[in-house]
């Protein structure tokens, strides 16, 4: 059955249920439930090796080009357990879209990028159009539209990443997930993107990784926050857990977790 | 306390000195016999370069007045080569993609990078006693024997190894990032493959495919049991089913020839064969820098 009748609120888009994910025995994150509000930022924030990359990818799939890669338990969009056999995983990227750490626009030019994917997708009407519309809404087109038939690689780090965004918006995705894509960039340039993703969060849902917790504190209205804990049987290991999901207001203002409260106050991490 | 001047007399400092001069001594012997070779052919060839040379047939030997030209085998090379690239190129790059893009690192794959070694490896003679015994004798072509046709097929088995393997490499060397881009955005393997990673490693399969082009052309053995040699003009299709000449095997003929004529053609084939595998060699360094231009704009 690939549509499941359980209850799931309207307004929450995309939910993981028990998700653990293991690359070959290496459990990398366990039992994780958690429930991506419509039209909302979310940000995963958690010390490195926690597996919140790992979830982020789990996601649209990603996973699936890491060899030996596992996901156990469901992950439900639009009703889809995602991760069914029935599922094309290809159907699953049109509609949630990604955003990636290293800005990694194709050695096309900055139109091109953006047409790519829309035309991949069957899209029809006016191209020229999609992208204007799509650097608009990624904060790029006043600084690109004398040289749309220039190299993606023209731009500076900064804006190439907006032109990752603008590429993805194009092909009209349901969910944009963003993997730690300002931590290549400098200041302003975040600042930027910050402001782009605000603008987007009209339209779309976004779940973004984030080292920087400031920037999840400006961005996002729920943050879920992971840690890793070392395994039960004491080999040294660590696996990664969802200690705590909430409003970033209650995440950072009034944790209930105590790890949460060490991690925000910059205790460890 | 020790001066912080360079000493020329330490003895680390002299080691490093002759270290140094050895090596670029070392690298100087390895470029020689290139310079040689090129020099004496350009030499003893480049004065036998007519415009005849490029029209007439060569004459039977014997008569001691003029071997005639080599056109025949200059169209035979010719044809070969592109009857093995034919063979050669669409089956090695795709055997590259898969190695490259779909297979997972098992058994399979393991095994065909295996056997594409041991096949860069086989002696070029072997290749051409196979296709030998596979097509020549068994006159399996319409009832030909000897002909072009299995000259191509013999090259073609030389040059697959070195397509595969330039383009597993090539296709290997373009960032992961950019296939999760074209992924991300929701291209499907095959568009992924076709329209983002392929050409960004154009310029190495390219590459790759030039020189084993340039590799095969001047192979002979192969074409000694395949081809074998015609004195004759290349006048249809049909030929392509008889004996046919080629530039390496006329040398081969000529140069053991008692006569002075004949090894003077072998000595201008030569000077063509060289000059020509050195200019696709400088045309693959071309191309490189050219595609490497128009990726940038």
């Amino acid at each position: 059955m690939i549509k499941t009748n359980k209850k799931i609120p309207k307004n929450i888009i995309l939910s993981l249920e028990n998700v653990s994910i293991s690359y070959g025995t290496f459990e990398a994150v366990r039992n994780v439930f958690c429930n991506f509000k419509k039209e909302n930022i979310t940000s995963l924030i958690g010390p490195s090796g926690c597996g919140k990359s790992t979830v982020l990818r789990s996601l649209n799939r990603m996973n699936d080009l890491i060899p030996n890669c596992s996901l156990k338990g469901t992950v439900l969009f639009d009703g889809t357990n995602i991760y069914d056999k029935r599922v094309d995983p290809v159907e699953v990227r049109r509609r949630i879209g990604m955003v990636f750490q290293q800005p990694n626009p194709f050695p096309k030019s900055i139109y091109e990028n953006i047409a790519f994917g829309a035309r991949i997708n069957g899209f029809t009407g006016d191209m020229d159009e999609l992208v204007e519309s799509s650097l608009r809404k990624a904060a790029l087109w006043d600084e690109c539209k004398d040289k749309l038939n220039d190299s993606g690689y023209s731009l500076s780090g900064g804006q190439q990443q907006r032109l990752c965004i603008a590429r993805t918006i194009a092909i009209e995705p349901e969910i944009i997930l963003m993997d730690e894509p300002c931590s290549a960039l400098d200041p302003i340039s975040t600042l930027k993107i910050e402001e782009t993703m605000h603008e987007l969060k009209k339209n779309y849902t976004i779940i973004i990784v984030t080292h920087n917790m400031q920037q999840a504190l400006r961005v996002s209205d729920m943050t879920a926050f992971f840690n890793a804990i070392e395994y039960e049987d004491g080999d040294g290991g660590k696996v990664g857990y969802l200690a705590e999901f909430n409003s970033t207001k209650k995440i950072f203002n009034s944790p209930k977790e105590k790890t949460t409260q060490e991690y925000i106050s910059g205790k460890f991490g | 306390m020790k001066s912080l001047y360079y000493q020329k007399r330490l003895s680390r400092n002299i080691g490093d000195k002759f270290f140094t001069s050895l090596s670029v001594i070392c690298s100087l012997i390895a470029i020689l016999p290139l310079i040689f070779l090129v020099t004496y052919i350009l030499y003893k060839g480049g004065s036998q370069i007519t415009p005849e040379l490029f029209t007439l047939e060569p004459n039977p030997p014997g008569d001691d007045l003029d071997a005639g030209g080599i056109n025949p085998a200059l169209i035979g090379t010719l044809i070969i080569t592109t009857i093995a690239s034919i063979i050669a190129i669409p089956v090695g790059v795709g055997g590259g993609i898969y190695l490259a893009e779909y297979s997972k690192g098992g058994a399979f794959s393991r095994f065909i990078r295996f056997g594409v070694n041991v096949l860069a490896g086989v002696p070029s003679i072997i290749a051409g006693v196979f296709i030998y015994a596979l097509i020549v004798s068994t006159k399996i072509l319409f009832g030909s024997m000897y002909s072009g046709l299995a000259g191509g097929m013999a090259l073609s088995i030389l040059m697959l190894p070195t397509v595969i393997k330039t383009t597993d490499e090539g296709l290997k060397l373009v960032p992961n990032e950019l296939r999760y881009a074209s992924l991300g955005v929701g291209a499907s393997m095959y568009t992924t493959i076709l329209k983002v990673t392929l050409p960004s490693a154009f310029r190495s399969i390219a590459t790759g495919v030039v020189l084993g082009i340039a590799r095969a052309a001047g192979e002979t053995a192969p074409l000694i049991f395949t081809a074998l040699f015609s004195y004759y003009y290349i006048t249809g299709f049909g030929d392509l089913f008889y004996e046919m000449g080629s530039l390496a095997v006329l040398i081969y003929n000529f140069a053991l020839e008692p006569y002075d004529a004949q090894n003077k053609l072998a000595w201008a084939a030569s000077f063509i064969l060289v000059l020509s595998i050195l200019s696709v060699n400088i045309f693959s360094r071309i191309l490189a820098a050219f595609t490497e231009k128009t990726k940038r704009v």
